[in-house]
């Protein structure tokens, strides 16, 4: 009978001490954020989807060695150069050189698992991570990333 | 159709449990045969997020391999991460900065914690109380937030490489981590006080859902579960690895076999890996996190190699078997939730469906690492 009693007791009890905790959560501060309409500042070692970055004239750096198309696991870089020739002093003579320029670099963001592979690659520190986040879409072919058309539209 | 169905006495009727149920936390499905409320037969079916992470990691070069190994349990990453790359260091001598180290130890216990935590919320929401799941989430935010920082990602990290670690942690990351250690040790009291003192908690729980230590062998056990049924093996101290022998730490064990004891191995095991976080912070030694001297293609010479690590869920272990190729040949995952969960099918017999449940949550399963 009393071992009755004593368990409805401290049945009670613990009920009363979890209730006090709630209740004390009641004057806490709101610890959440409305998101649409108020964002959080991402950190900065954040890893959105890649990137290009430019050289000081506003072109990509990146040279199209292939080291990142390589390197990820997915496959979902795919990336295109045309030999372009220039001409260059070199010695107070003129010569023409062939370099490679970048015509197209293609993300494919659905199958992306963005471990960094391609920029830990990158010999010419030419890819980096962005800091998006805001990717929802219904439509596939919006993870399609144009990077090439992305950084000229970044630059104008 | 007209009328009450009739059931004869002795008729029992399948109850699907799953592929799509809030209680299986994922895609598992369990077959049960059920006599009123009481289960007859259970029978667990896998395989429908199976995704061939072996396959890819014998398809694949080994540094394409690292991103598979956080996608297996996405609670508790990077401990995944951390035997995939202590493996491949073995395989291939490559020689690991103390440093780098230290920092893994100190990331798979935050992330640990973190495991633990939402399986806390997870677990106490599956028994009908939702409050403390907000808590917990509350306070996993905070870990996920600190990682977030350095690894750049909050669930499926990738920051583990052969031989080190991505990048650096910062003065900011020690600071944050040390004011959030006390911060959890509040919460734990907190969560000791709201719910592992409740009556109705303690009810549902005690004495209910046995596992026996000889039935833990049987299936190959391990983590919390096997701890719960006073099996005091970790491999963290029975098989040590990286700087674990440097750390002074307890296995909690309880031998009450019953989802209690496993609810408060867990409960405890946060603790512990608060003192670790604590203990490696302070000996956090300076130097590089990269290795000097690194092979750039990663070629382990021929043979076979395995590794286990002590997860949040249980021992997992990793076989590699290299032909000296730049893939390899054999990848085998020993995943732990797999073997906790074979167990289910003979435990849960004759019990009723809701203790069943309850059962089920302290194993804690988690699915993908299941099917993997």
């Amino acid at each position: 009978m009393g071992a009755y009693f004593s368990e409805i007791f401290y049945g009670l009890k613990s009920l009363a001490i979890g209730l006090g905790v709630t209740f004390k959560e009641f004057f806490k501060p709101v610890v959440t954020v409305p998101y649409p309409y108020k964002t959080i500042k991402m950190t900065e070692r954040y890893r959105g989807h890649i990137e290009l970055i430019e050289n000081e004239e506003g072109e990509p750096k990146c040279v199209s060695c292939g080291m990142c198309q390589r390197a990820c696991p997915s496959g979902c870089i795919s990336l295109a150069s045309k030999s372009v020739e220039y001409e260059v002093e070199v010695k107070g003579e003129m010569k023409t050189k062939k370099k490679k320029v970048l015509t197209k670099y293609d993300l494919n963001f659905t199958t992306c698992s963005l471990c960094g592979q391609c920029v830990e690659s990158c010999n010419f520190g030419a890819v980096t991570f962005s800091k998006d986040y805001n990717l929802a879409s219904s439509r596939k072919e919006d993870f399609h990333f144009d990077l090439l058309k992305r950084l000229k539209e970044r630059n104008s | 159709m007209s009328g009450p169905i009739h059931i004869r006495p002795d008729e029992t009727f399948t109850l699907n449990v799953g592929p799509q149920h809030p209680a299986t936390h994922g895609v598992l499905r369990v077959k049960m045969e059920m006599d009123g409320e009481y289960i007859v037969k259970a029978e667990t079916v896998l395989g429908y997020i199976h995704r061939m992470h072996e396959l890819m990691g014998e398809n694949r070069t080994y540094p394409q391999v690292l991103p598979n190994l956080s996608r297996l349990d996405y609670l508790g990453a990077l401990g995944y991460t951390h035997g995939h790359v202590l493996v491949i260091e073995r395989a291939a001598g490559i020689e690991v900065p103390e440093r780098a180290e230290y920092i893994r130890a100190i990331t798979v216990e935050l992330n640990r914690i973190a495991s633990h935590l939402f399986w806390f919320g997870a677990f106490v929401m599956d028994l009908g109380g939702f409050t403390p799941l907000m808590y917990a989430i509350q306070d996993r935010e905070h870990i996920l937030d600190l990682l977030e920082a350095v690894t750049g990602s909050r669930l499926t990290y990738c920051y583990y490489r052969f031989g080190g670690l991505y990048n650096d942690v910062d003065d900011d990351f020690i600071a944050a981590t040390k004011a959030v250690i006390p911060m959890l040790r509040k919460s734990l009291k907190k969560y000791d006080a709201l719910v592992t003192g409740n009556i109705i908690f303690m009810k549902r729980l005690e004495g209910i859902g046995p596992i026996s230590a000889e039935m833990c062998r049987k299936y190959g056990a391990t983590g919390p579960v096997a701890r719960g049924a006073g099996i005091d093996f970790d491999v963290r101290k029975n098989e040590p690895y990286s700087v674990y022998p440097e750390f002074d730490f307890d296995v909690p064990v309880y031998h009450e076999c019953d989802s209690l004891a496993r609810y408060k191995v867990r409960m405890d095991e946060m603790e512990q890996s608060l003192r670790i976080i604590e203990q490696g912070i302070e000996k956090l030694p300076d130097g590089p996190i990269m290795p000097k001297k690194k092979p750039k293609l990663i070629k382990p010479p021929k043979g076979d190699y395995y590794q286990a690590v002590e997860t949040a869920r249980g021992s997992f272990g990793i076989r590699i078997v290299s032909d000296g190729t730049k893939n390899a040949y054999r990848f085998k995952l020993r995943s732990p939730t797999y073997s906790n969960m074979s167990l289910f099918d003979e435990a849960c017999e004759g019990m009723m469906i809701m203790d069943a449940l309850a059962m089920m949550g302290s194993l804690d399963l988690v699915i993908p690492e299941i099917d993997r």
